[in-house]
């Protein structure tokens, strides 16, 4: 086929669950690519000699060489290819925000709609789950070195999986009674099934990685503990866990939730099927979510689909500035979320008993563009208006959960309370421990959290080798931390 | 898993449980907490390290039946196990010398206070307990607390045993004598920590209550245990779950303990008819 019969095809749809079946169930929304239309969508890569998509992934997956195996029917060629340099391609296939990565680089996205390699990648990957086959990689004679890996969540999940490889024994220490991080207590069963990352979770146990969970690292042991307890470096991957409340008025009453909170108890905990599980969630009527980012479409979309009549997302700036997903954002719309945009919650009214009854919130016009480039919020004087609700959630982003740095004193944090890692090596301030993901950067993406762990393995594995490597200089000028990229606008 | 060991009834609808958790064990202080969850349809709740044994590995849990979980926990026996122990978590209490200290133990809070007393004791205090029940039957624990203090009185609301009156009155009567106490540690139901606090605050005697709400993770990470302290929104899982007790906003506390009442009373009863049938 010549380029220009490929640029004829258009990008093809993924079928999904209609907006008004699927805001009443937690089942995933996308069915996933049928194999015909998998393979027209690959015909429709150019192979570019010098691909701009592999460009814009963190874990420099061979996409073209991938695709090109899907074009020709060789779909277990094409996974191998994946996992050459992606260890969870089924959840970065569902939650990778590819409009502002892979797919923003394509060059049939010049002219046309980019090619949907975040589609491609999750057909392959759920075809080999699906068929129970998953190949086991090559595993390199046990060295006898030891790794503690704190935080199961995707930067942990990979730096284990490439140190095993590699032929170290890792063991990770997670807090919650279930590993995966925020792919497990957060990201909602609708947009990423849980059986997935359980799958991921078994596969790094079946080559030999421990796991142990309900180990709060700080609490239980600490990293000067592990050190000289037989470990030979530790990866802090512990993520952006502590959630940001705005001090408001109220926002203590029943019935005002972080986003975490009301996640974990419906994703974690599974409070959607109260009471056959035993914790509960309160049953709202009208709910506001206040964000604008993945975590509170999420939010909002639980809600709905925990039998809320009516739900507010309340952002303060406009649609463009919204951080969320463009896709996410659209299901969230479809589905029935009203978006109340520039509103700024003020303060929370409660009843007698501390319930929360009423949001009291302000209309906002945008000005000058803040350090974020985004235009700033500016209240407008006498726009206040009220809102009966009974729930809110709180989304408005997460720091870095202090446990780790509190009990390790000469591991150096920023202003922010995030660890200071150099992100070409990942090597932080303390001998023999590195640290990625979101303890580092801050709230970022999944993507990012696994490229993190990949750094570290390379590096972990060349101080493994030679404990010198840890004094030697680096290179190349410190790159600046890549935050969680903001959406760009791709019609669909 | 973690295989229970032990289990016994120290008064009507007041439970032990000494469960192996040989790491937790080791690590856990006094005034320090774990959330365990029974089974996978369980939820995750905390509860205080009443005591531990290295040798055995094991540590105490104490609790009374008031829902489906605890009522749960009740129906297991040795040899049963629990899914999931995680801990040790929270801060340790601060222990110094301090001189005179008094601990007040009311309710399943006696199991709090015990630990607290014994460390405050070790550490070279001076140690007055206030035990504190409605009455006589739901008291425990007495002759392990008399063991590690230098003083122990004991109260019931309806004078069955001990004196009559309430741990307050008690206070009051150390405080009377002349006792020059440095520090009062109350643990125990809301409101009698509420006005332990508000006599404490009138002799200007620094105390320290540990707070109970609703957790879920327990290490910071979903903000459910927010309370209000001195003005301040804190977490008790992490900078708890002992405060300033005349810091702390008593009544705010109480509604959220609140937030999920009928929902828990719903699964009780679910829990309790189920029990029923089983047993035909
Ligand atoms: C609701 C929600 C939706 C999101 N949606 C997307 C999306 O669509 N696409 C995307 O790319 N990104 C998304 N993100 C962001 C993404 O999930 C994170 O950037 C990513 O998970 C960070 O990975 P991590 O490895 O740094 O840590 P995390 O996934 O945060 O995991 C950290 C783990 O460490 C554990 N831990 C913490 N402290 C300790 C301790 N002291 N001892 C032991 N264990 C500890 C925690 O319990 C947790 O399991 C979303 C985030 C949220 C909250």
């Amino acid at each position: 086929m010549d380029p220009k019969e490929k640029m004829k095809i258009p990008r093809q749809k993924m079928p999904e669950q209609k907006p008004e079946v699927r805001r009443g169930n937690f089942q995933e929304v996308p069915f996933g690519y049928p194999e015909e239309t998998a393979m027209l969508e690959a015909k429709r890569c150019l192979q570019c000699k010098k691909p701009g998509c592999m460009k814009g992934c963190p874990v420099e997956v061979k996409i073209p060489d991938f695709i090109r195996l899907i074009a020709e029917g060789d779909h277990w060629g094409a996974i191998k290819k994946i996992k050459e340099t992606n260890s969870l391609p089924a959840v970065c296939g569902r939650v990778c925000p590819q409009e502002s990565q892979c797919e923003s680089m394509c060059i049939v996205g010049k002219k046309a709609e980019p090619v949907a390699v975040g589609r491609l990648e999750r057909f392959v990957a759920d075809l080999e789950r699906k068929s129970g086959k998953v190949s086991k990689p090559q595993i390199a004679p046990p060295t006898g070195k030891r790794v503690a890996v704190v935080g199961s969540g995707p930067s942990g999940l990979t730096v284990a999986g490439d140190l095993s490889r590699m032929g170290h024994k890792v063991v990770i220490f997670e807090a919650l009674h279930k590993a995966g991080g925020v792919l497990v207590y957060g990201i909602p069963e609708f947009r990423l099934p849980k059986e997935i990352v359980q799958a991921e979770i078994n596969f790094l146990q079946d080559i030999g990685i421990e796991v142990e969970c309900n180990t709060v690292i700080g609490k239980a042991d600490t990293l000067d503990e592990l050190l000289n307890n037989g470990f030979d470096a530790v990866f802090v991957g512990t993520g952006a866990g502590a959630p940001i409340f705005m001090n408001i008025p109220g926002e203590n009453l029943i019935g005002v939730y972080s986003a975490n909170e009301y996640l974990t108890r419906s994703n974690l905990m599974k409070a959607y099927l109260f009471p056959e599980y035993d914790t509960p969630i309160l049953t709202s009527k009208v709910v506001v979510v206040v964000g604008g980012g993945n975590v509170a479409m999420d939010s909002a979309r639980t809600a709905l689909r925990l039998g809320a009549n009516e739900v507010h997302l309340v952002y303060r700036r406009s649609k463009e500035e919204m951080p969320a997903r463009t896709e996410e954002a659209h299901h969230a719309e479809e589905e029935g979320v009203i978006f109340d945009l520039l509103t700024n919650p003020l303060r929370y009214i409660g009843d007698d008993k501390g319930k929360l009854v009423a949001v009291e919130c302000q209309k906002m016009e945008l000005g000058e563009p803040d350090q974020s480039g985004r235009r700033r919020p500016v209240p407008i004087k006498g726009s206040e208006f009220q809102l009966a609700i009974d729930t809110a959630i709180v989304a408005i982003g997460n720091g870095p959960n202090p446990l780790v740095p509190s009990t390790t004193p000469d591991l150096k944090l920023n202003r922010k309370g995030n660890i200071e890692a150099d992100l070409r090596n990942c090597k932080t301030s303390k001998r023999g421990v590195f640290a990625g993901g979101d303890i580092v950067r801050g709230a970022a993406t999944v993507i990012l959290a696994m490229g993190d762990g990949k750094v570290s393995a390379r590096s972990i594995d060349a101080y493994l080798k030679d404990p010198a490597w840890w004094d030697l200089p680096t290179p190349e000028p410190e790159p600046q931390p890549e935050k969680a990229p903001k959406a760009t606008k791709k019609p669909e | 898993m973690h295989k229970i060991v032990r289990t016994d009834t120290l008064a009507p609808s007041m439970f032990l449980m000494e469960v192996e958790a040989p790491k937790i064990a080791e690590k856990r202080k006094a005034g320090q907490f774990i959330i365990l969850r029974i089974d996978e349809k369980g939820e995750r709740v905390p509860f205080t390290v009443a005591d531990s044994d290295t040798k055995r590995g094991t540590i105490t849990l104490i609790y009374q039946v008031v829902g489906k979980t605890t009522a749960q926990m009740s129906s297991l026996r040795a040899g049963d196990s629990l899914l999931d122990i995680c801990g040790p978590l929270g801060q340790p209490t601060h222990i110094e010398k301090f001189g005179t200290v008094c601990c007040i133990g009311g309710g399943t809070g006696i199991a709090i206070a015990y630990p607290i007393a014994k460390s405050l004791g070790q550490a070279g205090n001076k140690v007055l307990s206030i035990l504190g029940a409605r009455t006589k039957e739901l008291l425990f624990y007495e002759n392990e607390v008399r063991a590690i203090s230098n003083e122990l009185l004991i109260c019931t609301d309806d004078g069955s045993y001990g004196q009559k009156g309430l741990v307050t009155d008690m206070l009051k009567q150390l405080i009377d004598r002349g006792e020059q106490l440095k520090l009062v540690v109350a643990i125990g139901p809301v409101p009698m920590m509420k006005f332990v606090a508000r006599m404490t605050k009138e002799y200007n005697i620094h105390t320290i209550v540990s707070l109970n709400p609703i957790m879920i993770d327990g290490s910071g990470m979903c903000g459910c245990c927010r309370v209000s302290v001195g003005g301040a929104t804190k977490f008790v899982c992490v900078d708890g779950p002992e405060f300033d007790a005349h810091q702390v906003d008593f009544e705010l506390l109480t509604k959220r303990l609140a937030s999920y009442r009928e929902k828990e009373a719903q699964a009780y009863d679910m829990y309790k008819h189920a029990c029923k049938i089983g047993r035909g």
